[in-house]
């Protein structure tokens, strides 16, 4: 095992001087501008990658993933509606979170296999936002039905344009239109620098993460367990899923950890506007106070070594 | 036209719901709008802008005493439930006030 990845060290570095009450933080232009990169960099590398595959390998591959997409709310529903007795748009809300994914645990994810020279399928960014949108509609539907009050139109307007899913789709584009020697002349700003934009957003990670563990006193056992079990048993299915596409070693636990995920940015404020009666402050501590840190801790390595016990144990290297 | 008044609306609300709320107030007739980024306490707790989820804003505008009325109520009847948010108006004395009559 390598020592700790030092983008790891900045994010831990974040949740002390957050748990300090430092005045330490990003300022918010440079943290969209970072954030912005990181999606635009996820982008460009998988649209490169993109154009290296045949259509018939990514067809099976998108049908795949787009049903996962929607299935997994309805795994996580029961568990907080029945086990954890939160009201039903409360449950709602938090299964759509867990469904979808979360940019930076991808990006981290990406880092360790880069670190570690594993290799896995580049352009998986696509995965992201495909698995991005399905949990939304899946949540505002387990919130409401299929209400006529629902303004579809609104809704499919905030996800689809709103700024992650536009820049992830803007990046994969330009990448899948440019091809590798095309974006040779812009790499140095997105690929060069890629870590040490990695480490800054997970400082501020780090910052926004200790804010939300205060309020995690008030929630308790129940959510904290959620935050635990619900990635690794999410990280299981998406490692089997991976397997049978016939992803690499590195592609499946990348994929394990897109399941595991769960998102705090698009989804937060989707269900904001979609299902107002839903508390934000509860899903935001389990996805950003438990989940989050634990797969950037502890589920990356873990579903990487999962990744290759299924592999080893099918016999499939 | 001299002696109309003319009132100022304030909101202070989530910034999630930004797109929404100017397409509402652009719906009931609002003259126009301004709308700033905000950090603050209140009883939903410190809001400190950090990231999105935790954003606040502030909407003013300027218009009509009955077009402050039906805002206002308006607000109440929708957000008030389920959001963050706190309104208030005031009389206000503004140069050029026949822009303001709606």
């Amino acid at each position: 095992m390598n020592s700790i990845d030092p983008v790891i060290w900045f994010f831990l570095f974040g949740l002390l001087a957050g748990a300090l009450k430092s005045e330490l933080r990003l300022p918010s232009q440079v943290y969209d501008f970072v954030s912005m990169l990181l999606l635009l960099t996820i982008g460009l590398k998988g649209g490169v990658e993109l154009a290296n595959q045949p259509f018939s390998v990514l067809l099976p591959q998108i049908v795949v993933i787009v049903i996962a997409g929607f299935l997994l709310p309805f795994i996580a529903f029961p568990a907080l509606r029945y086990l954890g007795k939160f009201t039903r748009a409360d449950s709602a809300s938090i299964a759509a979170h867990y469904g979808s994914v979360s940019v930076g645990t991808f990006a981290v994810a990406v880092a360790y296999m880069n670190s570690r020279n594993i290799i896995f399928e580049e352009h998986m960014a696509l995965f992201v936002v495909l698995l991005e949108i399905p949990a939304i509609l899946v949540g505002i539907i387990l919130a409401k039905g299929v209400s006529k009050k629902t303004q579809w139109s609104n809704v499919a307007h905030e996800v689809m344009l709103g700024k992650g899913v536009m820049f992830l789709v803007g990046g994969l584009l330009i990448g899948w239109l440019s091809g590798p020697s095309g974006v040779e002349s812009i790499s140095p700003l997105f690929f060069g620098l890629f870590k040490g934009v990695l480490a800054l957003f997970l400082l501020e990670m780090g910052l926004i993460t200790s804010t939300q563990l205060s309020s995690l006193k008030r929630y308790g056992f129940f959510l904290l367990a959620f935050g635990v079990i619900t990635p690794l048993c999410f990280a299981i299915f998406g490692t089997l899923i991976g397997t049978g596409l016939g992803l690499s070693v590195g592609g499946s636990a990348i994929l394990a950890t897109l399941f595991a995920s769960a998102s705090y940015i698009a989804v937060p404020a989707a269900m904001r506007i979609s299902v107002p009666e839903a508390n934000p402050t509860l899903s935001l501590t389990a996805s950003l106070g438990i989940t989050f840190p634990f797969n950037i801790l502890i589920g990356i390595p873990l579903y990487y070594w999962l990744a290759n016990y299924v592999y080893t144990t099918l016999a499939l290297h | 036209m001299k002696n109309q008044t003319t009132k100022l609306i304030t909101i202070f609300t989530e910034a999630a719901l930004e797109s929404q709320l100017v397409r509402d107030i652009d719906r009931l007739g609002a003259p126009g709008y301004t709308i700033t980024n905000a950090r603050g306490r209140g009883d939903r707790g410190l809001r400190g802008a950090s990231w999105e989820a935790n954003a606040n804003i502030r909407v003013e505008i300027i218009c009509s005493p009955t077009m402050a009325a039906t805002i206002s109520q308006y607000l109440q009847e929708t957000y008030y439930d389920n959001y963050a948010m706190v309104t208030f108006s005031n009389e206000i004395d503004v140069l050029r006030p026949e822009k303001f009559t709606s």
